[in-house]
Parts: structure tokens; sequence; C-alpha cells
């Protein structure tokens, strides 16, 4: 029987990330779990509010545990970084502080009492600890063999340590032993939990372009293929942000971002063209093709004439 | 050899305390080592270095709301992670944003994004950008 487990997809998950939530659910679905849309989730927030004595930050994020009980679970999973801490993180507040717990619950009188008893998860979280890695290899059936894949945590990933998925935030290793069980080499590099500028895209784009020509600049140097993210905002600063990047050196290679689900549906067998890589900047597909993970048109055409 | 001359003035010490009732943190406990400027990514954008941010806090200093360090401070929470003391500078960086936008001070203008820039950026960031640097 498929497990069932509630998803919290977010904003960007639903619209510029969709073929992250598409390939999340077409892989869950092979391991045998079901990814169960929230009904009517609202915004994160974001980012976790910082300052003290604003609770109001808190708020969006507890209402999303409270329409997590009110589906009938006790668990919660997303695939977006960002969404990830600012919910486990107002999830943890409100399971230490009582007095903030309780003033939140007062705001809220219209909903049901919430009592903290919900699970916060990221998807890799799930993978390694309810899947298993071995049940990942066992489904393998097109291994990235000789891809040289540099995992990319970011910050959210890894800090603050009390919600890190790693017990190591300086040096964490679980993207690698994902990236080993599909097949793929893993090059890590120092700059994997350094921030791509986050937010600063909107207002100051060229600091970003500078993060993103010293993080991909770094990964290419130890000859990265491709990099994996688990975030849409660092696909995005460091996917299309590589344009502004490269007017600041112009010898910055192209590196393909990609996100975590969809090299995972590869090394399952889904097909590359249901895996979103036309809305990519920088086009995963001639990597691929080059390390022989994709059939190229001619071989296919060899194939039908045969 | 310049001396700092320590200020009794209240003002000095409201601001001081307006920061640490936000931050919730004790920046007194600073001992000026450097380890969030060392590992800060954005630190060379900076006009002022985060330490010398919460220097200036402990002296009571409000000229630090006219820099952009805590603008550019991405939230990435690398300085809280090293603090020797435990200090979470990051909540000290938000606390300054919070004043400023509490008194109505954006740093982020929507009516400057164009229109191609709207329809390029993912929700994300547009969301993200707003939270922290709109009022």
């Amino acid at each position: 029987m498929t497990e069932k487990i509630a998803y919290y997809p977010g904003c960007t998950a639903n619209s510029y990330a969709k073929y992250m939530d598409s390939t999340a659910k077409t892989v869950m679905q092979k391991l045998g779990i079901e990814l169960v849309e929230l009904d009517r989730w609202n915004c994160c927030g974001t980012f976790y509010g910082l300052a003290d004595d604003n609770l109001y930050s808190q708020l969006a994020p507890i209402r999303n545990m409270i329409r997590t009980l009110e589906n009938g679970f006790e668990e919660l999973v997303t695939i977006c970084s960002m969404c990830y801490n600012t919910l486990k993180r107002a999830n943890l507040l409100f399971q230490s502080d009582d007095e903030k717990a309780t003033r939140l619950n007062d705001f809220m009188y219209e909903e049901e009492n919430y009592e903290g008893n919900v699970r916060v998860y990221h998807l890799i979280d799930i993978l390694k600890e309810r899947v298993k890695l071995e049940t990942i290899r066992e489904k393998i059936s097109n291994p990235l063999k000789g891809l040289r894949i540099a995992p990319y945590y970011g910050c959210t990933l890894v800090r603050p340590k009390e919600v890190s998925i790693d017990e190591n935030p300086e040096k964490p290793t679980i993207l690698s032993d994902l990236i080993f069980t599909l097949g793929g080499e893993a090059v890590e590099d120092p700059y994997m939990t350094e921030c791509c500028g986050s937010y600063l895209t909107v207002k100051d784009k060229h600091l970003v372009a500078d993060r993103t020509n010293k993080i991909v600049g770094s990964m290419t140097r130890r000859e990265a293929d491709i990099i994996l993210v688990s975030c849409p905002l660092c696909q995005f600063n460091l996917d299309r942000r590589q344009k502004e990047a490269r007017e600041l050196n112009p010898s910055l290679p192209e590196v393909p971002i990609v996100y975590f689900t969809q090299l995972m549906a590869l090394a399952m067998g889904v097909d590359h063209k249901e895996l979103g890589f036309q809305d990519h900047f920088v086009d995963p597909i001639p990597i691929l093709k080059k390390r022989k993970l994709i059939a190229s048109k001619q071989k296919v055409a060899a194939k039908v004439s045969k | 050899m310049t001396f700092v001359k320590l200020s009794k003035n209240s003002k000095n010490i409201q601001f001081r305390e307006k920061v640490m009732e936000l931050a919730g943190d004790d920046v007194i406990k600073c001992y000026q080592c450097g380890e969030c400027s060392g590992g800060c990514p954005e630190a060379s954008a900076m006009d002022l270095l985060p330490n010398q941010v919460m220097h200036k806090i402990q002296l009571g200093d409000e000229s630090v709301l006219e820099t952009n360090t805590f603008w550019i401070c991405s939230s990435c929470l690398v300085c809280s992670a090293r603090c020797p003391k435990g200090i979470d500078i990051a909540k000290v960086m938000e606390s300054l944003r919070e004043i400023k936008l509490r008194s109505k001070k954006s740093y982020v203008e929507l009516e400057s994004l164009t229109k191609q820039e709207l329809e390029e950026l993912p929700q994300i960031a547009l969301i993200s950008s707003f939270k922290k640097q709109t009022q």
C-alpha cells in the first residue's frame, strides 16, 4: 500500500520551479510514497522572521501546521529549502516558547488551537531516513555514470544547526550520498554552503552575479559538469544570473543548475522531455548527451531505421 | 592613537537597548574577533563590516542606520553559526532593518522595478525581498 504524506509545495514550486514539483511527485510515486498536497496551504513567509518582538511573521507558517492537522496528517514535507527552513523554525519556536505559542493561538482565535505536534521534514530527510538510499539504488535504471555533479546546499538546508538536514552543517555530505546513490560522481566544493545572494537578486543583482561567478567558477575549476540544488531561488540565481556573471568574467563556462528531483527522475528512467530542462537558462541536455545519459538524436534515428 | 569616548547620552543608550530588544541578544558580549566579517560572503560590498556594526551598536552609535550593511545582509546565518560568543548577528542585522522599516524607510521601491524584472523574477525572490527590504 502506498504511504501518504502531507506535502507543502510553496509558491515557486507551483510556478517557476514547477518541474521540481512534478519530478518530486514522480520520483516519490516510484518509491511508494504519495505526496498529498495540503488543502488551503498559504505562503510560508519565505524567510523566518528574526525580530523577537514581531510575531506576525510566524502566523503564516503556523497556519500551515494547522492545515496539516485538518488534512489528517501529523507530518509535513516540503521540497523548497526556504519553505523548509521557515516552517521548521517557526514550528520549533512554537514548541519551545509557551508564551509566544499562547499569543499566536490567541491571535488566530478562529482556528483550532495548535499544540505544536506537527513534524516538518525536507524531502531529502524522508529519502535518507525513511525511504533509505538502498531502496533508491534498487530503482535506478539509468545510473548517472561519469556525470560530475557538484552539490550546492546554500544556506537554508544547513543553517541554523537546529534545522540542518545534515549533522555537520559546515561540511554536509547528505547530497553527496544521494549523488553516489544515483550513480554519479560528487564534486564537493567549499562554496557548496555559501550564500548565492538570495533576495538581493531583486535590487542588487550585480552582487548576485558576483556570487554566481565565484560559486559556479569554483565548481567548474573542480571540473563539475552540473550543479545540483534544492532551492528555486538558488536555482534562479546560479542559473539566470550566469548571464550577468559572464559580463564580469567572460571565461566563466556555462554550467547547468538542476534540482535533485530532476536528476533522481532521470536516473530512475523518466524520459528527459518530462524533466522541464527547456525552462533552464543553461540547457542541461548537451552535457547529459555527452555523458551518454540521454540518447542523442542520431542514435535514436539509427534505432528507428533498424 | 584615537580614543572612543563612551557616551552616557540617553539617546545612545536607548538605541542600543532597542537593538537588543529586537535582536534578543546581548551585543555587549561581542569582543571583536572578526569571525563574522571573515565568513560573510557579502562583506566586500558593505560600507561597514559586521563586526564594526557590532562595535558601533555597543557604543550606541545610530549612524549604523545610514550604512548599507544590514540591507546587503541576506540572512545566510554564517556569522551567527560561527560566532564564538554565540551572538545571533543575523538577528542584529534584522533589528536594524526593522528599525528602518518601522520608520517607513524602504530599501526596495516597488515602482522602480521594471515590467521585465517583475516577469523574470520568481515569486520566491520578490516575496523575500519585499519581506526584508520594504516597509
